[in-house]
């Protein structure tokens, strides 16, 4: 067994620090809510909350406390309306922001996974978002004299990431939507992957183009079955849209979020006991039905 | 035949799209639009997310631009690099469909902020993909209810560029895209004329022009010509109730 494979408490314990730069990865789909609320149970401090889409995940932990600062480019609840607790946070000035366009955010970590300080783009020009980031310049090409915008590189301390399926290394398989994980693994110093299913390195090596993450850049590997729910993993899980929809009552006041935390986050030891908390019901009704992709031929060469 | 408000803005917005066009959609009466006119007028469209689905195929209403439903039988998925860079950036998005709190004469569109940036009055989502959207799309249709407070003459925030101050402020700064088409309300339609600005070039059946003025924000031109929008037909009234929108999640409003 690698040493790789652990709990999400040792996990964050070992390789998320209070003060980090986070970045939790994945476009609605496979958000990674097993590590957040762990980070919640954990008390971190000051962190620096990065997330194209900070989610109902980075709601629940600016409301916990965990976070000094939002770096993001879409902070909603996606067809629900807005995030309360960001929301309070900025409109009272205690919570610091800094945001980008989507664009923007996946560039900063394209550039940081690939070893660049920035990256140019054609977007932001004509937007106030350059008025209000400082952080957003201009640069010369040298080739047409034409003028871009530009995002600087973002390398975080850690990346959180939710697949399907790895090795014990960390090889991991990820299939439906993948927003910005790679680059987020790539950009950053330590990877937790958490993922539904540890599985043995053959079945990685059977679909070598389904693998999107080396080992070699992953720090931990945590086994967390229904690990993204409420948001989903394409064939496990389906989004639960019904708490999404209660999360805007639930997120109306910081008593009601808190009771929701002492509940779901401090009030279970960890992911199973929340999956058994959520109850059979839930999961089944969850549980999309089974439709494969066909099968490729790799060939044999012998 | 009865309908709403909001199934008039839908079809209105559907019915601007081109058969073989490739369309940028989001959550909500965009995705009703697009998929209305799939399958309706143009079979050919190609829908394409944000979140890196493209020519989705969803066998139900999509609940987000991340649902699972967009994955399966889709043509293709990417990662949000590729498709900024190689679908909208490289130049291949026919149509982007915006929204936002507030679309100014010039057909700016704020998702930002209400009031001041650093102590907004309402802090609002920010831009997501929109700005990339409304710089390199080809044309883009914004859909908003028609209120005094949503088109103001100048938006707090320019999260979206549309013509900014006039159509050659967007031309000095080499924007890709065409730059904004029309506005869809629930009076009628608003088209960009030669300058960027907006002007009223049709009205929905029953509204008046003093309607329309009474709610936008700056003195709104009128078009000699103002033909009064084509009412719903029974085929995309049932489509759009009985095969896109039967739970009304985007279609209660306005009745």
């Amino acid at each position: 067994m690698s040493g790789k494979v652990m709990s999400m408490a040792e996990a964050v314990r070992r390789f998320v620090a209070d003060g980090d730069t986070v970045y939790a990865a994945g476009f609605t789909h496979a958000v990674p809510y097993a590590a957040g609320h762990e980070i919640i149970r954990q008390r971190k401090r000051n962190l620096i909350l990065c997330r194209a889409t900070p989610d109902l995940m980075y709601d629940q932990l600016i409301a916990a406390g965990c976070a000094r600062k939002l770096v993001f480019s879409w902070a909603g609840n996606a067809s629900v309306g807005l995030l309360r607790a960001v929301r309070r946070g900025v409109e009272s000035g205690s919570l610091e922001v800094e945001e980008y366009t989507h664009y923007g955010m996946t560039a900063r970590l394209f550039a940081g996974a690939a070893g660049l300080p920035f990256y140019p783009l054609r977007s932001n020009t004509g937007s106030d978002l350059v008025r209000v980031n400082p952080n957003i310049k201009t640069v010369t090409c040298p080739y047409t004299g034409e003028t871009l915008s530009t995002v600087p590189a973002l390398n975080p301390d850690v990346a959180i990431i939710h697949v399907q399926r790895a090795d014990a290394e960390g090889n991991a398989q990820l299939w439906g939507i993948f927003g910005e994980q790679r680059e987020a693994a790539f950009a950053a110093r330590r990877v937790i992957l958490a993922v539904e299913e540890i599985v043995d390195e053959r079945v990685i090596r059977s679909d070598p183009n389904r693998t999107v993450i080396p080992g070699f850049v992953v720090s931990a590997v945590v086994e967390e079955p229904w690990g993204a729910h409420p948001s989903f993993l394409q064939g496990y899980y389906d989004r639960d849209n019904e708490f999404y929809i209660q999360w805007d009552k639930i997120s109306s006041s910081d008593e009601s979020l808190h009771a929701y935390l002492e509940e779901w986050v401090f009030g279970v030891a960890d992911r199973r006991e929340y999956v058994r908390k959520l109850g059979a019901e839930k999961v089944v009704a969850l549980t999309p039905k089974r439709y494969y992709s066909v099968p490729v031929d790799y060939g044999l060469y012998v | 035949m009865e309908y709403t408000p909001a199934e008039l803005m839908v079809i209105t917005a559907a019915r601007r799209l081109r058969d073989g066009e490739r369309v940028f959609v989001g959550v909500g009466m965009p995705n009703l639009a697009a998929n209305l006119a799939k399958r309706s007028h143009a079979p050919g469209l190609t829908m394409i997310y944000e979140s890196g689905v493209v020519d989705a195929n969803p066998s139900r209403l999509p609940l987000s631009i991340g649902d699972a439903c967009l994955v399966t039988n889709a043509s293709l998925v990417c990662s949000m690099m590729e498709v900024f860079s190689f679908y909208l950036q490289r130049g291949f998005i026919d149509v982007g469909f915006l929204g936002g709190a507030q679309v100014d004469r010039f057909a700016n569109i704020n998702a930002t902020v209400i009031g001041p940036y650093d102590r907004p009055k309402v802090r609002l989502p920010g831009s997501g993909g929109a700005c990339e959207i409304a710089v390199n799309a080809k044309r883009i249709l914004i859909l908003s209810p028609h209120q005094k407070r949503r088109f103001p003459e100048r938006v707090d925030f320019v999260t979206s560029p549309g013509f900014l101050g006039g159509r050659k402020e967007r031309l000095r700064l080499g924007l890709p895209g065409g730059g904004p088409e029309a506005v869809v309300t629930d009076l009628g339609v608003m088209e960009c004329d030669e300058t960027g600005e907006l002007v009223l070039t049709s009205l929905h059946p029953g509204a008046t022009v003093e309607q329309a003025r009474a709610n936008t924000g700056w003195s709104l031109r009128v078009a000699d010509d103002l033909p009064v929008t084509p009412a719903p037909t029974a085929e995309e009234l049932r489509l759009l109730r009985e095969e896109l929108d039967p739970k009304r999640i985007y279609l209660k409003g306005g009745e």
